[in-house]
């Protein structure tokens, strides 16, 4: 397995323990982690990202426990093997297109895709050298899109993607993750409340409600 | 894509916030590299134009004055002193070597100074082209001079009465130039240098004009003595050789301007200053007393300018510290996302650090070049003071204290946003949006 995560606990202080369910997935399999909010979604998928540490149970990617890592490694980890991408875009409004993927090899000190090659995959040519601010919103998520996948992660984490889009865009998006996570042979974990995704990812864990 | 290039995008991206801290840091440290630059500067010229030159005497009056107009031509004189006294006193024991000066014109605003070759060797005066005057309205021009008036050796050029710039000319002589001097960066590059003879037959013209007029229809006989020459005589004179050395003779009843006196030991710094003072009409004056007086004076305003300088600095500072803080509260989500792909807390801290030390070096470095410009620019708009001997573009060592102590400032606005911005919860700022 690429991903296991096995008897995951977490408490938020002065709330219940959220018990989450175990994740195994392969690969370039894709998985949905569905739940209403406030359930404890966006908790898993930090857990998952090594921003939080569970209480109790273990997470494995590609065999490295993230409970043992700490400190810089685990940012370093991090930033070489797990791609996340926001509900917002939530790009640095200082940086260019360009320059915000160019972030991403700077911080992990990995050499990661041809970045030109993916921007151009992704439609980003043109707008390569623009600043943030003059993208549409939908660019703005292919580009954070493009972010998560720069350093061709073992994982990639998406929380909520779809939830502003329509239709169309939110399939567009999924598709877009689908396709990209099965050509670097990356994990793809999905996490939302939007049912809709589950006609494109079959693959689905729940988070129970509190 | 590195943290120097971050930190500069950032900046970049608030460029009114950026640039009106840097300009009001700039601002603070530009009036310390100008105290800097004139202190250090400043205090070694005036030490230098005041070598070989023990005592000062001239008429009563001031005694900075008299060092002022007298050693660094900067003041008008306190008066002119009877030759003969001033004669008496090269016979003294306690006088090693005395030379005379005689001022009362310029040209263009620039002293013409009656004086004999001593002075020239006072001040290791080298000629770059031409020679030293030995005959009446021969003038010798300082490299500044030459420069600014583009004469040459072989022109000639009427004198102003006075000693500043605007007085009535004297038409009946012209000097003529015979020589030009090599700069030595002190007091003689921006004087005209000729002998006393010149100074006084150009006012005996002058006051033969002025008595003809008022006296045109009198039958008064009394002309001044040197006038009633006859005019072979009078010819004669203009064309005699000059005091070399010493006091010229005359004889008529003739004064000097200024007297440099050095001492033959010790002991007459004690006894000459008090001799001269109680026991003639002159008075003597100690250029070293005097010029530590004047800094003591000095430093009073300097002291002020470098309080108002650091306070600057200070607000400046804290400037920098509200620009960062409140920016930083802006940017929680940026840096969590920027931790989220792989930065560490360490790398946050040095960005922040970075942001601030980059604003402070931008700021020391417009400071010392501000300071530089305006010291250029006042010194552009004083040529004839003795600020013209100064120079703006010179970098002192101190400098580099300057923009050390810029960086510290940068350093210490930024330690608590940049420790806020290490402590940066990732998962928090996350998933507060």
């Amino acid at each position: 397995m690429l991903l296991e995560s096995k008897n995951i606990q977490y408490t938020h202080s002065g709330q219940k323990a959220l018990i989450f369910p175990d994740i195994n997935i392969n690969k370039g399999e894709s998985i949905l982690v569905l739940g209403k909010s406030g359930s404890g979604k966006t908790t898993l998928l930090n857990l998952l990202a090594g921003l939080l540490s569970p209480e109790k149970g273990t997470i494995s990617l590609g065999g490295t426990n993230l409970s043992e890592l700490k400190g810089q490694k685990l940012d370093l980890f991090r930033g070489k093997e797990i791609g996340i991408v926001f509900q917002k875009p939530h790009l640095l409004s200082a940086l260019t297109v360009r320059e915000n993927l160019e972030l991403t090899h700077f911080f992990s000190k990995k050499k990661g895709q041809n970045l030109d090659k993916l921007l151009a995959e992704l439609g980003l040519t043109a707008k390569a050298k623009s600043s943030v601010l003059t993208l549409s919103e939908g660019e703005a998520q292919r580009v954070s899109i493009a972010r998560a996948l720069a350093n061709e992660p073992k994982l990639i984490l998406a929380d909520e993607p779809t939830s502003s889009l329509d239709d169309e865009n939110a399939a567009k998006v999924v598709d877009l993750l689908k396709s990209q996570a099965a050509k670097i042979g990356a994990a793809l974990v999905i996490v939302t409340h939007d049912h809709r995704v589950k006609s494109q990812i079959a693959n689905f864990v729940e988070v129970e409600s509190l | 894509m590195n943290l120097f290039k971050l930190s500069w995008k950032y900046l970049t991206f608030r460029p009114l916030s950026t640039g009106l801290n840097v300009l009001l840091l700039s601002l603070g440290l530009a009036i310390i590299t100008v105290l800097l630059l004139i202190q250090d500067q400043f205090e070694k010229k005036m030490t230098q134009d005041a070598a070989g030159i023990d005592l000062v005497v001239g008429a009563k009056g001031s005694p900075l004055q008299l060092i002022l107009a007298g050693v660094y031509h900067i003041d008008f004189p306190t008066g002119n002193i009877p030759m003969d006294e001033a004669k008496k006193l090269t016979r003294n024991r306690l006088v090693k070597s005395v030379i005379p000066l005689a001022l009362g014109d310029n040209y263009q605003g620039f002293r013409i100074v009656g004086t004999n070759h001593d002075y020239l060797n006072l001040y290791g005066a080298e000629f770059s082209e031409g020679k030293i005057w030995e005959e009446p309205f021969e003038v010798v021009l300082g490299s500044d001079i030459a420069k600014k008036s583009g004469m040459k050796v072989g022109d000639s050029f009427e004198g102003s009465h006075g000693i500043s710039v605007g007085s009535h000319e004297h038409e009946d002589h012209d000097y003529r130039v015979v020589g030009i001097l090599s700069p030595k960066g002190n007091v003689v590059d921006r004087l005209v240098l000729t002998s006393i003879e010149s100074v006084w037959y150009t006012h005996d013209e002058a006051e033969t004009e002025e008595e003809a007029a008022t006296e045109s229809d009198s039958l008064a006989s009394e002309l001044p003595v040197a006038e009633a020459e006859e005019p072979e005589v009078h010819l004669d004179k203009f064309h005699s050789p000059v005091a070399k050395t010493g006091f010229p003779e005359s004889d008529v009843t003739r004064e000097v301007t200024t007297l440099l006196l050095q001492y033959r030991n010790p002991i007459a710094a004690v006894q000459l200053p008090r001799q001269i003072n109680s026991g003639t009409s002159m008075q003597a004056a100690s250029p070293s007393f005097e010029m530590s007086r004047l800094f003591e004076l000095l430093g009073v305003g300097v002291s002020l300018l470098q309080g108002l300088a650091f306070v600057l600095i200070a607000i400046s500072g804290l400037g920098i510290f509200i620009a960062l803080y409140n920016s930083l509260k802006e940017r929680k989500y940026d840096l969590a996302i920027l931790r989220a792909i792989g930065a560490s807390r360490i790398q946050l801290l040095f960005l922040i650090f970075l942001e601030g030390i980059m604003l402070t070096f931008l700021g020391a470095v417009l400071g010392i070049l501000l300071g530089h410009t305006f010291l250029w620019v006042v010194i552009s708009q004083n040529d004839q003071g003795v600020v013209s001997n100064l120079q703006a573009w010179i970098f002192l060592k101190e400098e580099l204290w300057v923009l050390g102590y810029a960086l510290g400032v940068g350093l210490l606005a930024s330690i608590i946003p940049a420790w806020s911005a290490y402590q940066t919860s990732i998962a928090k700022q996350l998933t507060k949006v």
